[in-house]
């Protein structure tokens, strides 16, 4: 009995764990240069140069960052709770890291003779993980301003879980309306039927610029960041953090930038299609490695554009009021993203009558 | 009421539009602004590397001159502290002895002369006051110090650097001064 416990393929557990290795010092290396590019996109729409001193055009700078964090004095305030206090950053840094396990990063390879899939898990429920992992970020965000116990962290914190959730629901009815054209949860074969026809977003405009605005919205990003808005609460409900604590708040939030521009490219943009070519012919022609590697920084190429975008608005767009935001979630989403779906619905049933 | 000038312009109240309350519209406008301000010239100067120009008129930092030997021009008649509008200028006189004749121009001397930097406005009267070319304005301004009494300058702070023992230096304090007594004279 125990002989068939262990038969588990070796093989597969080693290439899974190389591939969450893999996937996951990407993003955190990716996040760290987000933090660059943010400063130097910044810097250039305000006629500035931006971090220029460490290194060649300041690409040391996320380094020297990193370690005035770690460097710095570990504060934890009397009356806060040790536990939750400790607990709310790692729980946001887990929620933001988890998301990448189900999306699918390039096509196989092969791996002497050996197919290896470009993707952790391809679980059948896949974008309902997401989704699953993405509102668990919540948890990190409110466990932290709680525990902090301040007026300004706690009222930020809330601030931010009631973004949150007002804005997941039109993500999901947005969703909603693409699972009906789909008809699978999996992320490899939504990416699998952009492979052979056309991208998701040219079917749903409406609904990826309802998804796009709440993943703005998701990720706290400008003009919805509200939970960190400065002149009101101070610094938002990681006030009272320090160190490398307040460091993994702040890498979460650009994880979960990185995350989701992945998964709007997935999902409305291709994923790792690559534009105007044929992928399958492709792979038979330069050979199936190849393409996945193309594949791959296809999905990073256009993952950057997300990202230069969520900063570009940042630098653009001030912060919205807080009932103006309540307005806009409750009131013009949900109706549009719920008009997005009864009307694909419609349009679906017509087309197949 | 009848208008002063013809700049004003009343008040738009009226409702916004469906395309205006549809709000993106006005943030595609607003991101091609910024999106533009990409490609423009950054307005930054490297600082230690370049510097910014000052203007010839430039105000800053005084020096105590010498003449072409190397002595002290100044005679401490008080003319620049009696000019000096914000009273940062004290001096003590002396006279010269036998032999120092090398050091100081004149037979009266200062023997003590201190501007303090807190009260001075760098307005250059003290330049102008002065009779016998002692003190001028150069183009570097004085450092931050921690102190109070760091700010207070001596002669040893103000005094520029011997010509003939120190010409390389005695000609950057002089700086764009020595193109300025050239187009003088």
């Amino acid at each position: 009995m125990y002989f068939t416990l262990l038969a588990f393929d070796w093989l597969f557990m080693i290439e899974k764990l190389v591939l969450i290795v893999g996937i996951v010092s990407i993003s955190l290396v990716i996040a760290m240069y987000e933090t660059w590019l943010e400063r130097k996109v910044a810097a250039w729409m305000q006629d500035r140069r931006g971090p220029s001193r460490a290194g060649p055009i300041g690409l040391l700078q996320p380094l020297a960052d990193g370690l005035k964090l770690f460097m710095k004095e570990e504060i934890i305030p009397n009356t806060s709770n040790r536990l939750l206090f400790i607990l709310g950053p790692c729980l946001a840094m887990l929620a933001a890291m988890m998301t990448s396990a189900v999306i699918p990063w390039g096509g196989n390879i092969d791996f002497f003779g050996r197919a290896v899939s470009l993707q952790i898990a391809d679980i059948n429920i896949g974008i309902l993980y997401v989704f699953a992992v993405v509102s668990m970020g919540v948890f990190g965000i409110m466990i932290g301003g709680w525990a902090s116990n301040n007026k300004f962290s706690l009222m930020a914190a809330l601030r931010g879980a009631s973004q949150a959730i007002s804005y997941e629901l039109p993500m999901g009815l947005s969703l909603i309306a693409l699972l009906m054209l789909t008809g699978s949860l999996k992320l490899s074969v939504i990416v699998g039927q952009q492979l052979d026809g056309v991208w998701n977003v040219v079917y749903q405009p409406l609904g990826f610029l309802i998804f796009l605005i709440c993943a703005f919205a998701e990720c706290n990003r400008t003009p919805f960041d509200l939970p960190e808005a400065e002149n009101e609460l101070n610094f938002g409900y990681h006030q009272e953090y320090s160190s490398m604590k307040l460091g993994f708040y702040l890498f979460a939030e650009y994880i979960n930038m990185f995350i989701s521009s992945v998964i709007m490219s997935t999902l409305y943009f291709g994923g790792y299609d690559i534009p105007f070519v044929n992928d399958a012919a492709l792979a038979e022609s330069i050979g199936v490695n190849l393409t996945a590697g193309l594949q791959a920084l296809t999905l990073f190429i256009k993952t950057g554009g997300f990202i230069f975008f969520f900063m570009w608005v940042r630098w653009t767009i001030p912060r919205f009021r807080y009932d103006q935001l309540m307005n806009l979630g409750w009131k013009k989403m949900v109706p549009l993203a719920l008009a997005n779906m009864i009307i694909t619905a419609a349009v679906i049933l017509w087309l197949k009558k | 009421m009848q208008a002063l000038t013809n700049r004003a312009k009343p008040v738009d109240r009226k409702p916004m539009t469906f395309v205006e309350r549809l709000y993106l519209w006005n943030i595609a406008k607003g991101m091609m602004i910024t999106f533009k301000h990409l490609f423009k010239k950054k307005a930054t100067i490297n600082y230690p590397e370049q510097t910014r120009p000052f203007s010839p008129v430039f105000r800053g930092l005084h020096v105590l001159n010498r003449d072409e030997q190397g002595r002290e021009r100044c005679t401490a008649c008080g003319l620049c502290a009696v000019a000096c509008p914000a009273e940062a200028i004290t001096m003590e006189a002396a006279e010269r002895k036998q032999g120092e004749e090398n050091l100081f121009r004149e037979e009266k001397y200062a023997a003590k002369y201190e501007i303090n930097m807190l009260r001075c406005i760098f307005c250059g009267l003290c330049e102008e006051a002065c009779p016998k070319d002692a003190i001028y304005l150069s183009e570097t301004f004085a450092p931050a110090n921690y102190q109070r009494k760091g700010l207070i300058y001596g002669k040893p702070d103000l005094l520029i650097p011997h010509p003939i023992d120190n010409p390389e230096e005695y000609q950057q304090a002089l700086g764009n001064r020595a193109n300025k007594q050239q187009q003088e004279n």
